[in-house]
């Protein structure tokens, strides 16, 4: 059985049909076609998934899709502002944060949601935001790393 | 697979929606549902969830406290007034879990998840039950021995506000700064004229569901917070447990190391 679902996605209306219990992962890369969100786990372990909604960031893959309805929801798809990467892309790519990039979609979200809240976080705020991601390559460091030269960059522009 | 996914405005409808569909779930936050779901659970047919108010509303008064089953880790860390509580619910997940992950939920944790409902435990919480008979409360032990056979939507938890300074909470984990539990331990240790008074101590990992020491709590009675006055408690700290070996731990590991934890949490030493 099919359910419609609306939602915003990076600022725009879309509308789908997503089989009844699919989780938004799913009905994201198979029904809107936006695939830069990614699937690891599909258990709520890895982090991968990570997107928006309203401003929280939650995991797509244990999140039911027709729960989203009316809601407000982010990927990586939307970070980019026009020909511009955003900040915390620019600073991955600077940094080389990501090596295989299995995690990195997810990464990049657990930041903005970060910085978003709190532009000018700590190393230790930078941990606990991103302790639900998961990277192979176990390269941490340069992801931490380029998560407070955006919030940085972020703290110049402002100025 | 497709499931049926039924939304009640009203969390009764939602209580006699469950105990009449067949194979159905109530989902809240969707850490455990979900992930069933994207295994293909053949047991799931029907899924229900409400979005009653009532079912996220923490209630805060002087002494009591009621957080609705669907209140999130997330809301709780938000909520000054549940201070006490804000270990608790950092422990649970990252970001982006305790966003998601319900008070309500974590009863239903398999070990060695359900850190929170081992706190809930040492605060001897009751929980709130809706059926299709209507309402009825729980103490919180008596509905963990028999969550299996649960058919009723929990609607909240309620319990007395601590006294102050007197709730610990510390979880063991082998990764940092986030991990699964090796095991945890909240306590409630209130004192009376520098004397220990009816003490709760619960374990998260340390069974199939959270546990009461309760062995430890009564050599705890009357005794003092100092290094005599805990010893027979540290003594009898793993009687009543029942650890399983899994991938985060052996069974031995966790009975040889809780009273390690317990002692650093009963004399409030610090934890690395």
């Amino acid at each position: 059985m099919k359910t419609p679902v609306q939602f915003r996605l990076n600022g725009e209306e879309v509308a789908a049909f997503a089989d009844s219990g699919a989780n938004l992962l799913d009905v994201l890369r198979e029904s809107v076609g936006d695939l830069s969100v990614k699937g690891g786990c599909w258990q709520g372990t890895c982090g991968t998934c990570t997107v928006l909604i309203d401003g929280a960031p939650r995991l797509s893959c244990i999140t039911l899709a027709e729960s989203c309805a009316g809601k407000s929801i982010e990927t990586v798809a939307g970070l980019r502002r026009g020909a511009d990467l955003h900040p915390l892309q620019s600073a991955f790519m600077e940094r080389f944060a990501a090596q295989c990039g299995y995690c990195t979609p997810g990464m990049l979200m657990a930041a903005k949601a970060l910085l978003d809240r709190n532009p000018s976080p700590s190393r230790e705020e930078v941990v606990d935001a991103i302790c639900g991601n998961i990277c192979r390559c176990t390269g941490y460091e340069p992801i931490i790393a380029a998560v407070l030269d955006a919030a940085r960059g972020d703290s110049r522009r402002r100025a | 697979m497709s499931v049926t996914v039924r939304t009640f405005a009203k969390l009764a409808d939602a209580a006699s929606a469950l105990s009449s569909e067949r194979n159905a779930r109530f989902l809240a936050g969707g850490t455990l549902v979900m992930r069933a779901l994207n295994e293909a659970d053949p047991s799931i047919e029907a899924i229900v969830r409400s979005t009653d108010p009532s079912f996220s509303t923490i209630a805060v008064s002087s002494g009591r406290i009621e957080l609705g089953a669907g209140v999130t880790m997330a809301a709780i860390l938000a909520e000054r007034d549940l201070g006490f509580l804000h270990p608790v619910a950092r422990a649970v997940g990252g970001p982006a879990v305790r966003e998601a992950a319900t008070v309500g939920g974590n009863l239903f944790a398999p070990s060695p998840y359900g850190d929170f409902a081992a706190a809930l435990l040492a605060l001897d919480a009751t929980v709130m039950l809706a059926g299709s008979l209507g309402q009825r409360e729980a103490p919180l032990e008596e509905f963990l021995g028999r969550r299996e056979r649960n058919t009723s939507v929990v609607a909240s938890v309620v319990f007395k506000r601590p006294p102050a300074d007197a709730f610990r909470f510390v979880k063991v984990t082998r990764v940092h700064p986030k991990g699964v539990a090796v095991l945890s331990i909240s306590a409630q240790l209130p004192l009376a004229s520098g004397r220990l008074a009816g003490a709760r101590i619960a374990y998260g990992a340390m069974s199939r569901t959270p546990v009461r020491a309760k062995a430890a709590e009564r050599a705890l009675e009357g005794r003092s917070l100092d290094a005599a006055g805990i010893a027979p408690a540290l003594a009898g700290a793993a009687d009543g447990t029942a650890p399983v070996d899994d991938a985060i731990a052996s069974a031995w590991w966790r009975r040889e190391i809780l009273p390690v934890h317990l002692r650093r949490l009963l004399l409030g030493a610090g934890h690395a």
